[in-house]
């Protein structure tokens, strides 16, 4: 065989589960290649022979034509001598010590996949659980690498003969596909009472009537129960919602194809490709007037968190139905998704009338991700199905195995190892026992799975947040203590690949400072290693600390008291006996930490024009203040910033503005357009102080207060007029789901920068 | 400063400092008393200083707090508290007038304990130096019962008990500042429980352990029983006994009634089966009318205490390191 040569090609990144080997073998018979492929714990082997010019041809197109579910992160090949392989053949996979290999996210329903449910002449003809090569479930029912069938929880259906004849078919498209599965030997569907009892009727119609008829379902999807009824239906969603204990925390809703969503909402470009993407999140989208959705779906919002149907059973489900149904996750508030089937009927049985089960286990709990296109361009609200655990980069590589705790709320972890940051999907509120077991059962999960036994551990300085707690009690390990907000705009950089320095704006809701008290409004000169505070808003009192989280009218109470204003009796008379308790309270320090945070200022500000004076949920008073904002006011107010080594703005400036406006009765939309401004302003003029005092041009702008869309729409705008490059969020959420990111980064360029 | 606030910090100064430089067998249990024996008798030991500020609030002064809470301590232990020692510190300019009123409380609240005054001593220090009048009390008690209470001998399957209302002596405190316009009814729970405790003990014999809530309140006194004893306690919120005018003002305040601190409610584990006989004792003595289930002890997951709240969620009441800071975004 002379002019042959042979070589060695190690392929790494996202290459099991998603079609690789296949792919390879067709691509080798087609150019002639002989020699062998294999899965192993690193990613994928080939040994492979053919003239060079031919050799050459076939690795540069594993890596160029790779399948659509592959991320190709690395090829390396060698030269080796020929030992004249005969054809080209896959062989079964070899478990090592070492793991690097990338397990896949789960993916939406395909097109072959659709067309086959369709097809009355298929054998899956309407099988919920159709699947190939190119999607399925990934992520949620692997439980161990090498990503094999008997890894996954499929390994309690043994495969038929004729899916075994299509798994082991190189030119099937099923062809090692692991949860391959037929109505013969795959998961059923079931439709079970709220006791747990089978109903009585064929489950899928019976299970869309129930909901045309104004039931609350739940529904076994990928990585959890949802909850659904049909969402023009107005009893059935507030039903729903007295039932979940969910007062006004807007609802998602599933469609059937973009045609669908577009009669609910306008999409751009990006939306719309967020929306029909195999990773198939929620996408925030500015709602249509005048729909027949009821009411109680998303109570006064402008926008609708929708979805595209993307598993076979949505698709099944939501034909027979007809029409849009409200998909939220299957849990009373607060608490984490039920995925486990007895624990689902024991904690959903008061809550729906129906499961809509099967028996396929889902090994690790996943909820939607939550999406929105800001300026054509995708920005993570909750990053979690779909998109986890594929890894994101980090430059500077880190040099030694590290774990990054997260935050409290909307926790993720991060575990890292070399180049590769695998963020944790959602986790959720640590203070919740379930979710905190959830927690650490996952680090554990992650660890194996990934192969990392961290040296390094990355923490929040808070000292009551059980994520900094559980670094504390980890032994022998590294701990970095990495402050709130510095990891915030580290998960910036690192979400755009950049190290720094920046101006970098932090604004969100609360975060422990380096001097005690908590921040929140803050402008840090940063790079990944470290940051100096350069600004901030001026401290305000918090008035029975998470009390006042909870009831924004306390910091309207505390910011109107520090401005002067003694007699704003709009809100004061609401508060009667109450009202100067809580100022004393504020002005005498009495359980009132001090705080500069951007989201208490809009919790104030909130509460004075009248919109929210109590919250049900996170954010949600500065959320209605958003959605009250008139489009077309563009006056502003102006926030005085004080001079000093530390800038200091007068949040006060912003109260005093909405208070007198309150009170001459301009209308609040206009006010609550001119707050927003304000803060654009505000950031702009902050930035180009700090541009003149430091030369630094680039902005990072991160923190919960920035999934704003005024604002960050408005601070992008108006900072790139004045001439700055601006860095926002797209990967990793700006809110504290991108804590454990930014640790991690933090910790590595640590490490990284040590002689 | 958060040393002393009863949380985690001021753990972590005894486990750091004083623990291993007075290590020794009796101490090292870290009870809340020390459990002697002399010859044959079988003797508890404690001390307790007192700095509440303000020194006079509704239902009580720093002095007969001063009383009760040593008398309390020993009671807990499971002992009949005999003699207390009594140490002023005074600032320079103390009234006289003020010393005498908590004198007369410290010997009423002595005899109502049936307790006596042995010992004592006085100090004056410079105007500034310290803060009006502080109090330290030893005391000693004779240990009858053979029963051996602690927190190592708490199981799976007890159930939590409380004597009454919690919270009541640390809103009154931070209400009696005077800084607030708070009007209110609430006085504090300072009281002698060790009548209490001999009921109790009269009428079972299933007590595993037993705390009194002073600094931290119930939820701090649970994590060191769940931590002690390497097991799971379970709270039910909706059985927590707090007075209507208790939550409100902690509410308005800001605070959590479960880590406010109580000057005369103790906290007993039981054994499952011995939950109605020693709630029925409780019951039956002035001070434990109100005495109530609050819950139970598991195995599972060991050291945490946890709240089922009345919206069916599990809530992490954890130890606090240091003053209370929110973490809610
Ligand atoms: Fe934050
Ligand atoms: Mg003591
Ligand atoms: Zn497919
Ligand atoms: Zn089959």
């Amino acid at each position: 065989m002379s002019g042959r040569e042979r070589r060695l090609v190690r392929v790494e990144g996202v290459v099991q589960g998603v079609g690789f080997r296949p792919f390879v073998y067709a691509l080798a018979n087609r150019l002639g290649v002989t020699g062998q492929v294999r899965n192993d714990s690193s990613g994928v082997l080939l040994d492979v022979e053919a003239d060079p010019d031919t050799l050459a041809r076939f690795i540069a197109a594993v890596r160029a034509q790779a399948p659509p579910l592959a991320v190709v992160e690395k090829v390396e090949s060698t030269v080796a001598d020929p030992v004249g392989w005969p054809a080209f053949a896959i062989v079964a996979s070899q478990t090592q010590a070492q793991r690097n290999t990338l397990v896949s996210a789960d993916s939406a329903t395909c097109a072959d996949c659709l067309a086959e449910l369709d097809d009355p002449a298929d054998r899956r003809y309407q099988y919920p659980f159709v699947n190939c090569t190119n999607c399925g479930p990934r992520f949620t029912i692997v439980k161990d690498v090498p990503y094999d069938r008997p890894f996954t929880t499929m390994a309690k259906f043994p495969i038929c003969a004729r899916c075994e004849t299509e798994y082991h078919d190189p030119a099937d498209r099923r062809f090692h596909a692991q949860p391959v599965c037929c109505p013969d030997c795959g998961p059923r569907l079931d439709l079970l009472d709220s006791a747990g009892q089978p109903l009585a009727g064929p489950s899928l119609p019976t299970a869309a009537e129930m909901l045309r008829a104004g039931a609350v379902l739940a529904i076994k999807g990928i990585g959890g129960y949802h909850l659904a009824v049909l969402a023009t239906d107005e009893p059935a969603v507030a039903t729903l919602r007295s039932r979940k204990h969910r007062e006004d925390k807007p609802f998602a809703v599933m469609v059937a194809t973009v045609d669908d969503a577009r009669e609910w909402c306008s999409l751009d470009a990006a939306a719309r490709k967020l929306l029909s993407g195999w990773r198939r999140p929620i996408v925030l989208c500015d709602r249509r007037e005048g729909t027949a959705l009821a009411k109680s779906v998303a109570p006064g919002n402008r926008q609708l968190g929708l979805m595209l149907a993307y598993t076979p059973l949505h698709h099944l489900l939501l034909r027979a139905v007809g029409g849009p149904i409200v998909l939220t996750s299957g849990n009373t508030s607060d608490e984490p998704i039920a995925y486990e089937d007895a624990d689902a009927l024991a904690r959903l049985g008061t809550i729906a009338d129906a499961f809509l089960t099967h028996d396929r286990p889902i090994h690790i709990r996943t909820d939607d991700s939550v999406a929105r296109s800001v300026g054509g361009r995708p920005m993570m609200i909750r990053r979690s199905r779909g998109y986890v655990p594929e890894p994101l980069t980090l430059r500077p590589e880190t040099p030694q195995p590290l774990l990054a705790c997260g935050a409290e709320q909307k926790n993720t972890f991060c575990l890292a190892k070399g180049r590769h940051a695998f963020v944790s999907h959602h986790i959720g509120d640590l203070e919740n026992y379930q979710t905190l077991r959830s927690y650490t059962e996952g680090i554990a999960h992650f660890g194996r799975l990934f192969d990392i036994e961290p040296a390094v551990v990355a923490h929040d300085l808070h000292p009551e947040y059980l994520s900094t707690k559980y670094a504390m009690e980890l032994e022998n390990v590294e701990l970095v203590g990495v402050q709130h907000h510095h990891a915030h705009i580290a998960s910036c950089l690192a979400d755009n690949g950049e190290s720094g320095p920046v101006i970098g704006v932090a604004f969100d809701g609360t975060g422990f400072g380096t001097d005690g008290t908590i921040w929140g409004g803050e402008f840090l000169l940063a790079d990944l290693v470290g940051f100096t505070r350069v600004g901030r808003l001026a401290p305000v009192a918090m008035p029975g600390g998470a009390a006042a989280i909870k009831q924004p009218w306390r910091m309207a109470a505390a910011y109107l008291d520090a401005a002067g204003i003694d007699d704003f009796s709009v809100l004061s008379q609401r508060h009667e006996g109450d009202w100067s308790t809580v100022v004393t309270m504020a002005r005498r320090g009495i359980n009132a930490p001090l705080t500069s945070s951007a989201g208490r200022l809009l919790d104030a500000v909130a509460a004075i024009v009248g919109v929210r004076e109590a919250i049900n949920y996170e954010g949600q008073a500065a959320v209605e203040l958003e959605q009250l904002a008139d489009r077309t006011e563009k006056g502003h107010y102006r926030l005085a910033v004080l001079d000093g080594e530390t800038l200091e703005v007068q949040g006060v400036d912003l109260v005093r503005a909405v208070a007198d406006d309150v009170r001459a009765g301009v209308p609040g939309p206009v006010i609550a357009a001119r707050v927003h401004n304000g803060l654009v302003d505000l950031v702009v003029r902050v930035c180009g102080q700090l541009r003149d005092r430091t030369g630094v041009d680039v902005v990072a702008l991160s923190g919960g207060v920035f999934q704003n869309l005024l604002l960050v729409e408005g601070v992008v705008a108006g900072l790139g007029g004045a001439g700055f490059r601006v860095l926002t969020h797209s990967r990793v959420p700006p809110n504290d789901g991108g804590i454990s990111f930014g640790q991690a980064a933090v910790a590595a360029a640590r490490l990284s920068g040590r002689p | 400063s958060s040393h002393g606030a009863g949380g985690k910090a001021t753990h972590t100064l005894i486990e750091a400092i004083f623990a291993p430089a007075f290590s020794n067998p009796l101490l090292d249990k870290m009870e809340d008393s020390a459990a002697l024996t002399v010859g044959d008798a079988r003797l508890a030991f404690t001390t307790d200083s007192y700095v509440v500020s303000p020194i006079f609030f509704p239902g009580g002064n720093i002095g007969d707090l001063a009383v009760n809470g040593t008398v309390n301590d020993l009671s807990v232990a499971g002992a009949t508290p005999l003699y207390l020692s009594a140490g002023f510190i005074l600032e320079e300019g103390f009234p006289v007038a003020d010393l005498q009123r908590i004198v007369d409380s410290m010997a009423a609240a002595a005899a109502a304990a049936g307790v006596q005054i042995v010992t004592g001593d006085t100090k004056v220090v410079q105007r500034g130096k310290a803060d009006g009048c502080y109090i330290n009390t030893s005391g000693v008690g004779v240990r009858e019962h053979s029963t051996d209470f602690g927190v190592d001998q708490v199981k799976p399957g007890d159930v939590v008990i409380v004597s009454g209302p919690i919270g009541d002596h640390g809103v009154t405190v931070m209400l009696a500042r005077g800084e607030l316009d708070i009007m209110s009814d609430i006085t504090s729970d300072t009281a002698a429980v060790n009548g209490l405790v001999a009921r109790l003990l009269a009428g079972t014999n299933g007590v595993r352990a037993m705390r009194d809530a002073t600094r931290g309140g119930v939820a701090t006194i649970l994590n060191e029983v769940a931590k002690g004893a390497n097991v799971a306690v379970v709270v039910n919120e909706a059985a927590v006994p707090v007075r209507t005018e208790v939550r409100g003002a902690s509410e308005l305040l800001g605070i959590d009634p479960l880590y406010v601190a109580c000057e005369g409610r103790i906290v007993v584990i039981v054994a499952g089966d011995c939950a109605d006989e020693a709630l029925a004792a409780m019951r039956s003595h002035p001070l434990g009318e109100q005495a109530a289930v609050i819950g139970k002890v598991v195995d599972d997951p060991p050291g945490l205490v946890l709240l089922n709240t009345t919206f069916g969620g599990t809530r992490i009441v954890d130890l606090l390191v240091g003053d209370p800071l929110p973490r809610i975004c």
